[in-house]
């Protein structure tokens, strides 16, 4: 049967105007209906938000002191204070920045710029995907059998940093991979035709409109390993500890372990001590964001 | 550099020259792709640390504790003075209630925002909420693990009077909220991907525009929805600090969530934070049932990379 060819006879109308018009009403209903379901939806994610910073703020700024900054950590609430903590996470910052921005630069320069597409390098990139869905605290595992013990470094600084740089180095590496890829292959091109070789290119050309980008990634990572808790108690981090340290290998404590601590003794008064140092705790990633955001929006080209 | 003032300039193509038939350069250039590489080798080793410590120390565990009692015992009692018992299957069950009630909790919510993102937002809307929802999921996890256990458990309190202190719901419920930006966000980067000729297709055609996101977009977003899902799935596996906080110590076979539950990632932390001496069978247990948390998410991992695989649809 050719479909072209009319039947006889047969006068039918392929849309029945009437019919879409009776439900073209109901069909509008739903879209507004469901609009706003969405919306609502999207709002409950952002309103947990909301209650989450009133109640910590509201319980933890009382406790905001100069002294909180000063004390070391106590058995009396209104004694304890943030001091070991706060220098802590700084000294592990110190480690985690410079090893983990190393080896993750490094590691997405290699693969944008030199690795060739061939099994071993396909295997590097699908080994950094699955690297990064790990949960953190295998590799505070892997923390406490190869930094802690197997290499002695005990619950130091270093061990933890280590841990941390491996923990975020995924993450790093895809950021740097993404800013190096926005650089365009022309400008690269253009200082090859200058005579410049590969290496010059890079660290001249590549780089230098690459950095912005990388930034942004790495201190957004490191705002992660601030926060991480887990790592740090299986490599066996002490809470209270009643000096600071003088160099990477001496015991510290971090902001995340001295608020687990808080949290979880039953008395009230602890639980508002802990609000005011997850109320440090966010200051301080608020302040790396904003830097973060700082840096992208000041520094990055356009091509 | 040369200065430009100099008589004897030398011209580019003698710069070109001189740089080529520099040795030292040339050497550099050789060695810094072997560098280069042997950086990027550090997390193939991360990898191969990972496998080989949770390996080694596993087979140690299962020396002193035999392998069919770890993966069908169903009682977990380390601690027992009398006769410590290794059955995996009470801390999965918990690990599974807490991810159970996490994705029910974020996969509506997270689809629905994702869907009002990427369809129905303003530019402007969209430049407001996209932020808060990276804020969202920045936030510490020991920030949501005190959230639930001082303000979500005390609610659903008054709302289920049985309700203990420790319990699966809470921190099940915290945990699904710590997921909803990431399955949002990834849904919503899948959604925006469908080519918009598709929607103004269906659109020119009469539908609605929820008519357009259900019938066209959704299904041509499909592989990159449910990739998020599982993403998100693994997380929630994975973890820690919100159920050890929240969750309790208690390592249940039964299908109660409103009573004390222990996970995977929970005994870990119980085990790190208390004195368990170096050689004892509790030691090398947190290895045993890290190597069980481990598969579990290379599994998820692996099953979302094949979703995108398979289904991706290139336009």
């Amino acid at each position: 049967m050719r479909i072209t060819e009319q039947q006889p006879g047969v006068s039918k109308r392929y849309i029945d105007q009437t019919s879409v018009s009776k439900r073209m009403d109901g069909r509008k209903i739903t879209n507004t209906v469901f609009k706003t379901l969405f919306f609502m939806a999207t709002l409950v994610a952002l309103l947990v938000l909301g209650i989450l910073f009133y109640r910590i703020l509201s319980q933890g700024l009382g406790f905001l002191s100069a002294d909180f900054f000063q004390n070391f950590a106590s058995r009396f609430p209104e004694k304890a204070g943030i001091k070991a903590a706060l220098v802590g996470s700084l000294w592990l910052m110190a480690v985690v920045a410079p090893v983990s921005m190393f080896l993750g630069i490094g590691t997405a320069i290699y693969l944008e710029e030199y690795a060739k597409k061939n099994r071993v390098n396909d295997f590097i990139r699908m080994n950094i995907s699955n690297l990064a869905g790990v949960p953190s605290v295998v590799f505070g595992l892997l923390g406490l059998t190869i930094f802690v013990r197997a290499l002695a470094l005990g619950n130091s600084i270093l061990a933890a940093g280590f841990t941390m740089s491996l923990l975020i180095l995924p993450v790093i590496i895809v950021a740097a991979q993404e800013a190096i890829r926005a650089v365009p292959q022309h400008v690269r091109e253009a200082s090859y035709g200058m005579g410049a070789t590969k290496w010059q290119t890079i660290t001249r050309v590549v780089l230098p409109s690459a950095i912005p980008g990388i930034l942004t990634g790495s201190i957004l990572a490191l705002s992660r390993a601030i926060g991480e808790t887990a790592p740090l108690i299986v490599i066996g981090v002490p809470v209270i500890i009643h000096f600071l340290p003088t160099g990477v290998m001496d015991t510290f404590t971090a902001l995340p372990m001295q608020i687990y601590d808080w949290a979880k003794r039953p008395q009230a008064d602890f639980q508002q001590v802990a609000s005011a140092g997850i109320i440090v705790l966010m200051a301080f990633l608020l302040l790396m964001n904003s830097i973060a955001v700082l840096i992208r929006n000041k520094f990055q080209k356009r091509y | 550099m040369v200065n430009p003032t100099t008589r004897e300039r030398a011209s580019v193509q003698e710069l070109i020259a001189k740089a080529g038939n520099n040795k030292r350069k040339k050497v550099i250039e050789k060695i810094i792709p072997i560098i280069l590489f042997l950086i990027a080798g550090v997390s193939v080793l991360t990898t191969i640390g990972i496998v080989a410590t949770l390996i080694f120390e596993t087979v140690t565990f299962f020396r002193q504790v035999s392998l069919l009692s770890f993966i069908f015992g169903t009682e977990w009692l380390p601690f027992s003075n009398k006769e410590p018992k290794f059955g995996i299957l009470p801390l999965i069950v918990g690990t599974l209630k807490i991810t159970l009630i996490a994705v029910v909790v974020a996969v509506p919510i997270g689809l629905a925002a994702a869907i009002y993102l990427s369809e129905y937002a303003s530019d402007n809307a969209r430049r407001v909420i996209k932020p808060v929802l990276e804020v969202l999921a920045g936030v510490p996890t020991i920030v949501y693990g005190f959230f639930a256990l001082t303000f979500v458990t005390p609610v659903l309190q008054t709302i289920i009077p049985d309700l203990k202190i420790f319990n699966a719901l809470s921190p099940g419920i915290v945990v699904g909220f710590m997921i909803i930006p990431m399955i949002a966000s990834l849904s919503e980067d899948a959604m925006s991907a469908v080519p918009n000729a598709m929607r103004e297709g269906a659109l020119a055609m009469g539908a609605t525009k929820f008519e357009v996101a259900m019938k066209v977009v959704l299904p041509a977003a499909l592989s990159g929805i449910l990739a998020s899902v599982v993403l998100a799935t693994s997380r929630a596996i994975g973890e820690t600090m919100i159920v050890s906080l929240a969750g309790g110590s208690t390592p249940r076979f039964d299908a109660d969530f409103t009573g004390s539950i222990q996970t995977m990632t929970a005994y870990i932390v119980q085990v790190s934070t208390g004195d368990a001496g170096y050689g004892t069978p509790i030691y090398y247990s947190i290895y045993a049932v890290g190597f069980t948390l481990f598969l579990f998410t290379l599994l998820m991992n692996f099953l979302a990379s094949r979703i995108t695989k398979r289904f991706r649809e290139a336009y």
